[in-house]
Formats: C-alpha cells, sequence, structure tokens
C-alpha cells in the first residue's frame, strides 16, 4: 500500500470518526443549549463543565438490559436500528469536506477530503436518506404496540411528504451549478460578487434554503416536526419498546443524519469550504464553522418552536411547501434558461 | 473476474429476493423482500455504467413507491393477505377472479418469453448502440425529450388518469 492510500483510507477513517463524535457532541451541545435557553447550567457534574457527559450516558446504555416484547418479531426488531444507523453513516459517503490537498506538499498527486467522489452525489446523499426511514417503520411495526406503530405510520408519512419538497429544492441548486456532484456543486460556489458577497447559492436561493432547511428538519425528525416520537401523545414512539445499545442507535442515527443535512446544506448554498482569510489548504475549519452553526440553528429551533399539530404537518407539507419548491424551481429554470441563452 | 462474480451475486439476490416475495405469507415480509430486489437491481444498473438509473430507481421505487406499501400494509395491520384454508366463500376464491388472475398470469409469461426472445439477437452493449453515453444525465434527458418524447408524455398522461381516479375513488365518500 503506497503512501496516498494509505491517506485516502486515513481520510475516510477520520469521516467516520467525525461522524460519530458529532452524535456524541450533540447529545452534550443540545443539552447545554437547552439548559441555557431554560436559564440552567445542563450537565455539570461529569468532567469539566459536563464535557464527559455523553462518555457517561453511552456507558450507562451499555449496561442496561436488552429487553424485546414478547410478540414483537424477533428479526426486524433487531434490523430496525442496524439499518437506521447503517443509512444515516452511509449518507455521509458522498459529502466532501475539504477542498483537494497535498498535505503540504507530502503528496505529488493531490488528494480529494471526503470518502468518495460520485457524479451524482447529490442524488446519493437523498437515496440513502430516504432509505433511512425504514429503520423507523419497521421499529414501529415490530415492536407490536400501539404506540409505536402509530409513530411508524407517522413516520413514513411525513418522510414522503416532505422528502418531495426536499428533492425539488436540490433540484434547483443543481440547475444553478450544471452539475450533480457535489464538489462541483460547491466549487462552482468559489469567489465573490462584486470583491464583497461570497458567490454563495444562498443569496441565488433564499427561498430553495428555507425549504431545504424546513424540509430538513422534518426528514431527520426533530422538533417541531418530531412526530414519530411525539411524548406527549406516544410515550416514545417508534422507539418505545427498545433498551440499552439498541434504542441508543436511533438517537445516534438521528443526530448523525442531522450532521449529514447541515454538511449537504454548507456544500449546497453556503460555499462549502470557500471563505475568505483562511487559504485553501484550511477550507475545513471554514466547513466545520458553517455547519457547526447550522447544527446551531437546529437546536435553537428545536428548544424555541412549539411541536405542530400532525394535520397542519400534512397541510403545510402538501398545501404550502410544495407548491412553493416547485414554484421555486419552475423561477430558477427560467432564469438559468434566459442567462446562458 | 470480479464483475461477473458480482454480477451473478446481485442477479442472484434479485431472483431469489423476487421468488421469495411471492412466497410470504406476511405482507410485511413481502414488501422488504422487494426492497431488497430494488436494490440488487440497483446494483446491476451500476454495473451496466448507469449511476442515475440506480440512484433514480432507489429513490423512486425504494425510497418513495415502497414506503407507500409499507404505510398501507401498517395501516391494515393484516397478518395474512391469503384466504384462509377453510374459507370456501373469501372473495379470492370466486371464480371470476380466479379466472382473471390466471389470464395475467399467461399475459405475463408471453411477455417475458417475447422480451428474452428479443434480448437474445443483442451483441452490442446498450452504450454503444444508443450513440451516447447512457451514464450522462444530460445525454439522457435529451434523448428522454427529443426521440422517446411520445412515450414519455403517454406516461405522463397515464399517471395522471390514475392520479385522478384515486381522487375521484377517495373523494366519494364526502358526498354522500
Amino acid at each position: 500500500m503506497d503512501l496516498r492510500t494509505a491517506i485516502q483510507l486515513g481520510v475516510i477513517g477520520l469521516t467516520f470518526f467525525m461522524l460519530i463524535n458529532a452524535s456524541a457532541l450533540l447529545v452534550l451541545a443540545e443539552r447545554k443549549i437547552m439548559g441555557f435557553m431554560q436559564q440552567r447550567f445542563g450537565p455539570y457534574l461529569v468532567g469539566p463543565h459536563g464535557l464527559l457527559q455523553p462518555l457517561a450516558d453511552i456507558l450507562k446504555l451499555l449496561m442496561k438490559e436488552e429487553l424485546r416484547p414478547k410478540g414483537a418479531d424477533k428479526w426486524l426488531f433487531t434490523l430496525a436500528p442496524i439499518l437506521s444507523i447503517t443509512a444515516a453513516f452511509a449518507a455521509f459517503s458522498t459529502v466532501p469536506w475539504g477542498a483537494e490537498t497535498t498535505f503540504f506538499g507530502l503528496l505529488d498527486q493531490p488528494v480529494k477530503l471526503g470518502v468518495a467522489d460520485v457524479n451524482v452525489g447529490v442524488l446519493v446523499v437523498f437515496a440513502i436518506t430516504s432509505m433511512g426511514v425504514y429503520g423507523i417503520v419497521l421499529a414501529g411495526w415490530s415492536s407490536n404496540s400501539k404506540y409505536s406503530l402509530f409513530g411508524g405510520l407517522r413516520a413514513s408519512a411525513q418522510m414522503i411528504s416532505y422528502e418531495l419538497s426536499y428533492a425539488t429544492a436540490l433540484a434547483a441548486v443543481i440547475l444553478l451549478a450544471g452539475s450533480m456532484s457535489l464538489r462541483e456543486v460547491v466549487d462552482a460556489q468559489a469567489g465573490t460578487w462584486l470583491g464583497v458577497l461570497p458567490r454563495w447559492y444562498v443569496f441565488l436561493q433564499p427561498v430553495g434554503f428555507i425549504i431545504y432547511m424546513i424540509a430538513g428538519v422534518a426528514e431527520t425528525n426533530r422538533a417541531p416536526f418530531d412526530f414519530p416520537e411525539a411524548e406527549q401523545e406516544l410515550v416514545a414512539g417508534y422507539n418505545t419498546e427498545y433498551s440499552s445499545v439498541r434504542f441508543a442507535l436511533f438517537p445516534q442515527a438521528e443526530y448523525i443524519n442531522m450532521a449529514t443535512m447541515s454538511a449537504v446544506a454548507t456544500d449546497l448554498y453556503l460555499g462549502g469550504w470557500h471563505g475568505p482569510f483562511l487559504p485553501a489548504e484550511y477550507g475545513w475549519i471554514w466547513f466545520l464553522a458553517k455547519v457547526g452553526f447550522i447544527l446551531f440553528a437546529y437546536i435553537w429551533v428545536r428548544w424555541t418552536v412549539p411541536r405542530y399539530r400532525y394535520d397542519q404537518l400534512m397541510t403545510f407539507g402538501w398545501k404550502w411547501l410544495f407548491p412553493a419548491s416547485v414554484l421555486n424551481l419552475l423561477v430558477t429554470a427560467a432564469l438559468v434558461l434566459y442567462f446562458n441563452a | 473476474m470480479p464483475e461477473t462474480l458480482l454480477f451473478y451475486l446481485l442477479a442472484g439476490l434479485a431472483i431469489s429476493a423476487s421468488a421469495l416475495v411471492i412466497g410470504q405469507r406476511n405482507p410485511m415480509y413481502s414488501v422488504l423482500l422487494l426492497i431488497a430486489s430494488f436494490g440488487a437491481l440497483a446494483g446491476l444498473y451500476i454495473q451496466l455504467d448507469a449511476p442515475f438509473v440506480a440512484v433514480a430507481q432507489i429513490i423512486i421505487y425504494a425510497g418513495a413507491i415502497m414506503v407507500l406499501f409499507l404505510f398501507v400494509v401498517m395501516l391494515l395491520n393484516a397478518p395474512q393477505e391469503d384466504a384462509a384454508p377453510w374459507d370456501r366463500t373469501h372473495q379470492l376464491r370466486q371464480p371470476g377472479v380466479l379466472r382473471f388472475g390466471t389470464l395475467l398470469a399467461a399475459l405475463l409469461i408471453v411477455q417475458l418469453v417475447w422480451a428474452l426472445g428479443r434480448a437474445f439477437g443483442v451483441d452490442a452493449p446498450v452504450a454503444s448502440r444508443a450513440g451516447g453515453n447512457v451514464s450522462s444525465v444530460r445525454e439522457l434527458g435529451r434523448v428522454l425529450f427529443t426521440d422517446h418524447m411520445f412515450a414519455f408524455e403517454a406516461t405522463s398522461v397515464l399517471i395522471l388518469v390514475a392520479m385522478l381516479g384515486a381522487v375521484v375513488l377517495a373523494r366519494r365518500e364526502d358526498e354522500q
């Protein structure tokens, strides 16, 4: 194995490692930010300022007994959390997170920061995230419990409804960039307008960005759209009957999905690793900063906005969000055609 | 050689999963096996150097249509879709239903034989016959909206009709 292959494998391993850590850090960040918003400290006892709380949580969950209801479907009950976490990790496989780099002249040929570069990368991310719903639906069905079943039903209906708007918002960006490779979409956003404003697609696609973010919150089942596990109505929704590690995989998949959603939003709308002040070699710092900002917004929204009603969710998705995204796509297509002709 | 091995692996998975779909009593397992079959088909498309078709297959069939199937199966929550062996008056045991099913099965076999018979005459890869690169989305779009315009439009009208029919059927209860 030559140096280049080793470094490429190292980059892939690093991506995986970052995703695992992202889920742990997001749990802590969520609780800390929630505490701040509710005027308390949040977790504070484990480690300095409660920084080791995620480790304690993981240890606690590992020690718990694994329970399976008597009437549950043995195979699907085990398969569901595995499907969830696999889809969550796999979805990140075509998301690039840094410019091509030679590691300060260490290599002759530059290495791309990211797992894989596919020419239909945007669609691959979308395809795999759309498979993630099966984990939740199967968990709901196989538990043989009414609360879980309702959680699973809600998840499937919600995902279908918001996937359409999500995909249509993506299509508008693909039209602008003229490519379905995420790396090429990011590189199309390099540079500035008039020397000041960065050429990010968020300025060309403000409506698309808002639609993407709303649909993204619904796709990852976060509040105010967390109907599959609405605590006040469904106990814990699809994961009511789960315990121990099997349970832990569901929230972990959710947090990794959040990270993926934010990373894709950064690549599509916020110029990825392009930004002022830093040389291209350090572009990944910009990338992490932007992803962190979007993730903060995710948590911010969760602890600010109350949950919708289920019929409001459906009405909003089909009667407002979807028409808006189709209109956005049509206008974008017309303008691209006009300015390119 | 690994490519041939992968082909037989994916093809075997697709065929066995499809066969098992019919063999299941529980509709939930049928749906899941169908998803596995679609996944294997997507793998075959990638082998044919058509990643866009593969991804579209996953997004549309596995990601959207099968979620709807699953939704309906869960909503009905029927443990068994077949008529019970003792139930001689079940709807599915009516002679008319059985004859219609046999007719459809015979039609499907004729179609399969015809399609496979045509496939034997093909010696060149699809990409070179189409005169372009199948893996290019641009080329795919151009062909779809020029050469195959009629088929494309006819299909969309068909889907529209089906959609209108569904809305009419769903609406009927309201008016009573």
